[in-house]
């Protein structure tokens, strides 16, 4: 298994994309411009991006809470995203939905979901439909540590396994589910050691190496579209800012955050990149001067966008 | 036009759908060899294998969301929840997931399911094994509820149930599978949002759902000895609920009694009622609106007991004759 120079590069480009998408985000967010709450994901970008790059078009994921980075990476388009956000008809929910929504069911994105662990047996559905269908494509379920310890992950795990499904569980370990420590919520050393029980591959997997999370996923991948069934991989990381809009960090240092910025997935990256000869820094800092172009046009498309009219406030309700 | 029981019914209009739509497949606990706790799907994963007919561990939550899931990615899944009660462990994903996603996704997503529940009272089974409560259900936007009362109706209801591109909520009373009635020999389906008048009439409305449309019939024949010419309707889903065919009849009769299986308090019949008196048929109400439903209280093992617990014939004979005093 090698990764082209071309995929490495839009690894790159996707995780810097969905930085500057939550910077600007939490911008916006102090500015009044986003309404309600959201959860960002800065630190957490390799999780996402090696993931479902090891996905094929069509392969769905389902999302959670914090999930601009993972609609990002399977292909979401930020006019759209930020429309939605901002409220707007033009949102990828016609301006319903809002951060914890998202959905581009087109795309394969089966939508983030604001019900920690909500998302997993869904996945798991989807992938039953695959199986049925005999489609090829797999499902690919992110989730947090907190939702780990929801009933329903104990129920779907044990209902994929046995029933081979196309489905790899990937758990984004950033090591507080809110402001709980993992240590405090979770009985298992990993969330990885639990695949046991399910008698599933369980595997672990330094989150903040873009790399090492393409690589273990795509052997899960690979593994559930032969029919072998799901693998449970948990990928470590950290969020480096709070849980939500209100919080204050109160849980943990200043010290401990600055000691997971230093592992900073994008920085690592970069460095790799430039080390492999796989671009140079003039070509890295190219493609991230698009990234930020295409941010602000982005921005802009949503903020000229129309908000939505009253009048249609049933739609979709029904189909 | 043959005569069938609910329960064969039900069974006929699911295996018409599984011949007819291959995306169409059922999951649920036991309802494989087994054949359902109460028999419904018995023969079917003889005739359509355990790809189609999959029986489930006792997971209500995860096999609520896997249909979501399964919806979502294009088939149409139909869930048997073993009893009505079990279906509170799988609310997230009924409501929370299944009936929200449509809307919050800006309108971009079909989730077309079925949930299939035995419910009520009069089996001995007691608080946790015995409940009615599908109008909680017609309270979550996004949700459809369907609670048929006869096997033509079961039939039809099922098939459009299955049809619809949303989740549907499916009420089976458990005393209404032994229930018989004339079923046509060639396909129909019936649409979700109508009420039929199971009974014409001119003295007196009776809006009964499910189970005490049945208990509605007999009461109104009772009452037919003395003179008293009952209307009794079933409104068949409560959403989309019919509320012009009830209006219409209590134009006509000035007089309505509701009756439903679910406790009073707060249920469904309220909802008709503030329908009806909120309508242009308060004009014509000749005594005040009444209600019968189940006590509030969860339902007693003991079967005297129990028999109290909810509406009876002679319940209904006697808030009939009240109205008419």
């Amino acid at each position: 298994m090698e990764l082209t120079a071309e995929k490495k590069l839009w690894m790159y480009k996707k995780m810097y994309e969905i930085r500057c998408f939550e910077l600007e985000v939490d911008k916006l967010f102090k500015a009044n411009m986003i309404w309600g709450t959201c959860h960002l994901s800065v630190g957490e970008e390799a999780t996402a991006v090696g993931a479902i790059a090891a996905l094929e078009e069509g392969d769905m994921i389902t999302s959670t809470h914090r999930g601009h980075g993972h609609c990002i990476a399977k292909g979401g388009k930020l006019p759209q995203m930020f429309a939605e956000l901002l409220g707007k008809e033009t949102g990828y929910c016609r301006g319903r939905g809002g951060s914890m929504h998202i959905a581009d069911i087109e795309t394969g994105n089966l939508g983030a979901n604001g019900i920690v662990g909500g998302g997993i047996p869904i996945a798991t559905g989807a992938a039953l439909a695959s199986k049925m269908k005999k489609d090829g494509k797999v499902t690919l379920c992110f989730f947090g540590d907190g939702a780990n310890n929801q009933g329903v992950f104990h129920e779907s795990l044990n209902i994929a396994s046995l029933w081979k499904l196309p489905v790899v569980y990937v758990c984004e370990n950033n090591q507080y589910g809110m402001s709980v420590a993992f240590k405090k919520s979770t009985a298992a050393e990993n969330v990885a050691d639990r695949a046991a029980a399910y008698n599933m591959p369980g595997e672990i997997v330094d989150g903040n190496d873009v790399e090492a999370v393409y690589f273990a996923v795509k052997k899960a991948v690979d593994r559930a579209r032969k029919g072998e069934g799901p693998t449970l991989v948990e990928a470590k990381t950290y969020r480096w800012l709070g849980h939500s809009k209100s919080d204050a960090n109160l849980y943990r240092t200043k010290e401990e955050i600055e000691e997971w910025k230093k592992k900073c997935p994008i920085k690592r990256y970069r460095a790799k990149l430039i080390k492999e000869g796989v671009a140079t820094e003039e070509e890295l800092d190219k493609i991230e001067k698009e990234v930020e172009r295409k941010i602000q046009e982005a921005i802009e498309y949503a903020k000229n966008s129309p908000e939505p009219s009253v009048e249609d406030i049933a739609d979709g309700v029904y189909a | 036009m043959a005569e069938k029981l609910y329960i064969e019914a039900l069974r006929e209009g699911l295996r018409e759908e599984l011949l007819r739509d291959e995306k169409v497949f059922l999951l649920g606990e036991d309802i494989g060899i087994y054949g359902g706790a109460f028999g419904v799907t018995k023969g079917l994963v003889q005739e359509f294998g355990e790809e189609r007919i999959i029986d489930t561990p006792i997971s209500e939550q995860a096999i609520t969301g896997i249909a979501v899931g399964a919806a979502i990615a294009g088939m149409r899944p139909v869930v048997e929840i073993m009893f009505f009660d079990f279906l509170t462990l799988a609310m997230d994903q009924l409501v929370n997931q299944g009936a929200k996603i449509r809307y919050m996704f800006g309108g971009k997503a079909k989730v077309p399911m079925v949930v299939r529940a035995p419910m009520g009272c009069g089996t001995g089974a007691a608080a946790q094994h015995s409940q009615s409560f599908p109008g909680i259900f017609a309270h979550f936007p996004g949700l459809k509820v369907v609670m048929p009362s006869t096997p033509y109706d079961v039939k039809g209801l099922i098939k459009a149930a299955i049809r619809d591109d949303n989740p549907v909520l499916f009420a089976e009373h458990k005393l209404l599978y032994r229930v018989k009635g004339e079923v046509p020999d060639e396909e129909y389906v019936l649409p979700l949002g109508k009420a039929d008048i199971k009974r014409k009439g001119k003295d007196v409305t009776i809006v009964a759902g499910s189970i005490m449309v049945i208990r509605a019939l007999e009461a109104a024949k009772e009452l037919e000895k003395e003179g008293i010419d009952v209307e009794v309707i079933d409104p068949r889903t409560l959403k989309p609920l019919d509320m012009k065919t009830i209006i219409d009849s209590v134009k006509k009769t000035g007089r309505v009694l509701i009756v439903e299986d679910d406790p009073v308090s707060f249920g469904w019949g309220a909802e008709i009622a503030a329908g009806i008196v909120g309508s242009e048929a308060f004009d014509y109400l000749d005594a005040p609106v009444k209600r019968l439903g189940g006590l509030d209280i969860p339902i007693p093992y003991n079967p005297n007991l129990e028999r109290h617990a909810v509406p009876q014939v002679e319940d209904i004979v006697k808030a009939v004759k009240d109205l008419l005093r």
